[in-house]
């Protein structure tokens, strides 16, 4: 497909393909726009992909740069794993999960900002930013330092120190906020009129979010090239819960996949759901959480700025935003782990007790693929396995063993 | 009563690329209004129906209004008013 420009989702007035995000027209957020050849060969560009490197480049035919992309970090391509156990548990046919937490930094975020790096890159920034609430800001940190470029990483003082401690070892400019992940925002908002970097998520923000999308191709093409019947995602700001729905567009639309669009569920933690209330309340716009207060800090976006098309998706495909308190986000995190083997931060946790309450809920037809899309790795949000389980001390003998543990496999 | 409002660079277009703004009036809806008096092309930019648009923000002291009272949140002398594009990055 060809990059054609940049295109206001509210009014479809037209940008060149610049660092810009928002409409001068109406302030609508910004978004690559492309226009395919006709008569595709579906089979030739199958193939083409198929011979491609095993990371997100080999989609670089969806993605919005102009020479071929390179990356010092292998992004992508993370196994889509089939978990029947946890299918059995919660009384389910077919549940599959898409492992990003096998990512360079271990998190979705090197999707995005791989993309947003190269095209960066390509308008000769020199200097690279970002704010995060933690897994966006290893992954600026991680991929700027391949790529030998400076940056600056703002994140809330407040985040979990497994965050802090992995994106500073990469030798990035750590700014810890004292506010919000919100007023972070607004502070690199402000900065990106003042400084000419590339804030990968505000100046940079149409091509970072079309980094998501290989979420979205790397799943349909791991199925077979066939889609899932529905897709539980977390959401934040919204972006890429609406860009694993654009992936799955494009390619129904240039003839790689047959069918219709899956059904999107949300997942979001109770302590900041601004837009699983607003899908409650049957509002089309989200008011935004001033004081977000949930252990799934990497959600903790009160005001998300897809939230309007993240409720749209959500209605259009017949699916929901629902909301799950941290009790329940810390069971879908053990579940998670003791029926797959893999163990995810807590915005997985958020997701895996979504997928729980659907199950509950009697939401989900025993003959649907269901395809959970884990975001980011355990290991950075290890303060929620505290407590969960018991450790048995023991003197190194075969008595204090036998006196401690109960055995339930006989010898 | 004088507001400092604060413009963000992608409307600077039809501010004559001014920064800053010093106006008047009690309320942001005031202040927008003086605001759209001296720089005739903003209201369009920003303002839809007479509300503001869906992806504008507008924050009183660093408070976004809709936590206070929108268009109806009282300004006093000395405040500053800032217009930003409602992007947020994730995570």
């Amino acid at each position: 497909m060809a990059v054609d420009a940049l295109k206001c989702k509210e009014c479809s007035t037209e940008y060149p393909l610049d660092a810009r995000f928002v409409c001068e027209r109406c302030f609508g957020p910004l978004e690559v726009a492309y226009s395919r050849e006709e008569d595709v060969d579906v089979d030739a560009l199958r193939r083409r992909i198929q011979a491609g490197p095993q990371t997100i480049w080999r989609y670089a035919d969806f993605l919005p740069l102009s020479s071929p992309p390179r990356s010092a970090l292998p992004t992508g391509f993370t196994p889509l794993a089939r978990a029947d156990r946890l299918a059995e548990r919660l009384g389910l046919g077919e549940v599959w999960v898409k492992n990003d937490t096998a990512n360079p930094t271990h998190s979705f975020k090197d999707r995005v900002v791989s993309v947003a790096l190269a095209r960066a890159q390509e308008l000769g920034f020199e200097v690279v930013a970002c704010a995060s609430t933690g897994n966006l800001a290893g992954a600026v940190a991680a991929h700027s330092a391949a790529a030998g470029l400076e940056s600056y990483v703002f994140i809330p003082a407040d985040l979990e120190e497994q965050k802090v401690l992995a994106t500073g070892v990469y030798g990035t400019n750590l700014i810890a906020v004292r506010g919000s992940y919100d007023e972070v925002n607004r502070l690199c908002t402000e900065l990106a009129g003042e400084h000419d970097w590339a804030f990968v998520n505000v100046n940079l923000r149409p091509y970072y979010g079309e980094g998501s999308k290989t979420i979205g191709f790397e799943t349909a093409e791991q199925l077979g090239w066939e889609l899932p019947d529905r897709v539980v995602c977390p959401v934040a700001s919204g972006s890429l819960f609406t860009k694993i729905a654009r992936g799955f567009e494009e390619w129904i639309d240039i003839g790689l996949l047959d069918g219709t669009l899956p059904t999107f569920n949300g997942a979001q933690a109770a302590g900041c759901s601004p837009v699983a209330s607003a899908f409650a309340e049957g509002h089309e716009i989200c008011r935004p959480v001033r004081d977000p207060d949930t252990i799934a800090k990497s959600l903790a976006i009160g005001n998300p700025a897809d939230g309007p098309y993240a409720l749209e998706l959500a209605r259009r495909t017949g699916g929901g935003i629902d909301a799950v308190t941290d009790d329940e986000i810390r069971d879908g995190v053990r579940l998670l782990a003791e029926t797959t083997g893999i163990f995810t931060e807590t915005a997985g946790g958020v997701t895996t007790a979504v997928l729980a309450k659907l199950a509950e809920r009697g939401d989900i037809g025993a003959d649907e693929r269901v395809v959970i899309v884990i975001t980011g790795d355990g290991l950075k949000t290890l303060d929620v396995a505290r407590g969960t389980f018991e450790t048995h001390e023991i003197d190194p003998s075969l008595e204090a063993f036998e006196a401690a543990v109960p055995t339930t496999v006989s010898a | 009563m004088a507001v400092l409002v604060k413009i963000p660079t992608q409307l600077r277009a039809v501010t004559d690329g001014e920064a800053e703004a010093e106006v008047g009036g009690g309320t942001v809806g005031e202040v927008l209004d003086s605001l759209f008096d001296r720089f005739g092309d903003l209201r369009e930019r920003i303002c839809d129906d007479g509300d503001l648009r869906r992806f504008v923000n507008v924050y009183v002291g660093g408070e976004d209004i809709r936590f206070l009272s929108g268009l109806e949140t009282e300004v006093s002398d000395g405040d500053e008013v800032t217009i930003l594009p409602a992007v947020a990055g994730g995570r």
